[in-house]
């Protein structure tokens, strides 16, 4: 796994402006590389909009903060874009392309070899769906193979917007067993979701949103 | 920015391939207009029309206003715009793609919409020959502006806005490649036309490249 140059996150009074309503109201937050991180509150709490910042897809307003050794306030946005990895909770692919050519597009696009599809589409159990249609799969398989969008990507910072949402148990334990093993491979992980994880293996650290503000972290 | 340009080309068209809206509503959509518009000029008039050929140009921006808000809908469908932003891939090398992609989408359009023209605006057959590369500059023009403005107005509001600021954009190509079809088709000088559509292109392109990274991130 690619670590990069400095994988973990700071982050000092971040505020994030959308036509002048605050998305985030001055986050101060420091995460450790190869971590997992649960970003917990309820919904407006501002958990997607940290995520998007941090995958400098919302600009930094005021504050500062540095990610995957990227500054946000004068860095390069598209190269911290390179090195983080988005799974959204709506699935993150183009619908009338199969699963191997999604993660062909994404293995081309970054310059990735094109040898690491098809063992990414059997780690995420997809490989009997490889030439179906992303429309085609369920919630669960879509949410499947976002994640096998992301070992092919192999991203220092995953950022992850409430991959529950929508799976079984045996879907939460795959998922908890894959974070697992990227957090041991030396990436980041920051996962966003309305309940701190029920998989304690992982000790993962919560930290609470509460109107775009840090407030908290539940011990 | 090539290799993403081709990179991006390819991913639509095989999106367009898969979905086939190109084929089963697009292109019919445009037969039909032409077959209405054969009907409102009547069998008397359509063969000896001057209007075959903007009538023609008609069908054509109302099929590539579709295509355009296709070629922008492909990226904006929720959680693929944030993924794909994260691939941090050249926004000139995803411009000058999608104007690839959509330049051919509309060459292949364009192959059935004159064939329309000719069986039910009578053109001549030797004539719309002539304008054929005439319909290809002028497309790949449409295609760069039409990118260029489908990103400038992508949102929840774009099939409204798309046409309203398009238009303007769109006008002197289609007066242009309107001309250069009606001298094609009943002679004259055919060079003017296309120097105005060649440098609308390069202009559009150049536009594009520059500031299509700008209008995504906005």
């Amino acid at each position: 796994m690619d670590t990069g140059a400095s994988p973990a996150v700071t982050l000092r009074d971040a505020v994030a402006l959308l036509n002048d309503y605050p998305l985030l109201s001055g986050v101060t937050l420091d995460i450790d590389a190869a971590t997992l991180t649960v970003v917990t509150g309820a919904n407006g709490a501002g958990k997607t909009s940290l995520l998007m910042m941090l995958a400098g897809l919302v600009r930094l307003s005021r504050g500062a903060g540095v990610v995957a050794g990227v500054d946000l306030a004068t860095g390069d946005l598209r190269e911290l874009r390179r090195r983080v990895g988005w799974l959204g909770h709506e699935g993150s692919f183009y619908d009338d392309l199969t699963a191997r050519e999604n993660l062909t597009f994404a293995a081309r696009a970054l310059e990735r070899p094109l040898d690491l599809v098809d063992p990414a589409l059997e780690r995420v159990g997809l490989a009997s769906r490889a030439d179906s249609t992303a429309r085609r799969l369920s919630a669960g398989q879509r949410r499947r193979l976002g994640l096998a969008w992301l070992i092919v990507r192999r991203p220092v910072l995953w950022l992850l917007d409430e991959p529950y949402a929508s799976l079984d148990d045996e879907g939460r334990g795959f998922f908890d067993n894959l974070i697992g093993d990227v957090v041991d491979a030396g990436a980041t992980v920051v996962v966003s979701a309305h309940d701190p994880l029920r998989a304690a293996r992982l000790r993962p650290r919560t930290v609470v949103l509460a109107g775009g503000r840090l407030a908290g972290e539940p011990t | 920015m090539i290799r993403t340009a081709l990179l991006v080309a390819g991913k639509d068209l095989r999106v367009e391939a898969r979905s086939r809206v190109l084929l089963w509503q697009v292109v019919p959509f445009g037969v039909m207009a032409l077959l209405l518009s054969g009907l409102a000029l009547g069998p008397q008039r359509a063969g000896r029309s001057d209007a075959a050929p903007g009538l023609f140009y008609l069908v054509v921006v109302l099929v590539a206003l579709l295509m355009i808000n296709r070629s922008q809908g492909i990226e904006r469908a929720p959680g693929t715009r944030a993924s794909i932003a994260t691939l941090g891939l050249d926004p000139a090398g995803i411009y000058l793609g999608k104007v690839l992609a959509l330049a051919v989408e509309l060459w292949l359009s364009a192959v059935v919409l004159l064939a329309g023209a000719v069986l039910f605006l009578h053109t001549a057959l030797h004539g719309t020959l002539l304008a054929l590369p005439s319909v290809i500059e002028t497309l790949a023009a449409l295609a760069a502006a039409g990118t260029l403005y489908g990103a400038l107005s992508a949102g929840a509001a774009t099939a409204t806005l798309l046409p309203l600021v398009a238009l303007p954009a769109f006008a002197p190509l289609l007066i242009a490649g309107e001309r250069s079809f009606v001298a094609a088709l009943h002679g004259g000088a055919l060079w003017e036309w296309w120097v105005i559509v060649t440098v609308a292109l390069v202009a559009y392109l150049g536009v594009g490249i520059l500031l299509y990274g700008v209008l995504e991130d906005s």
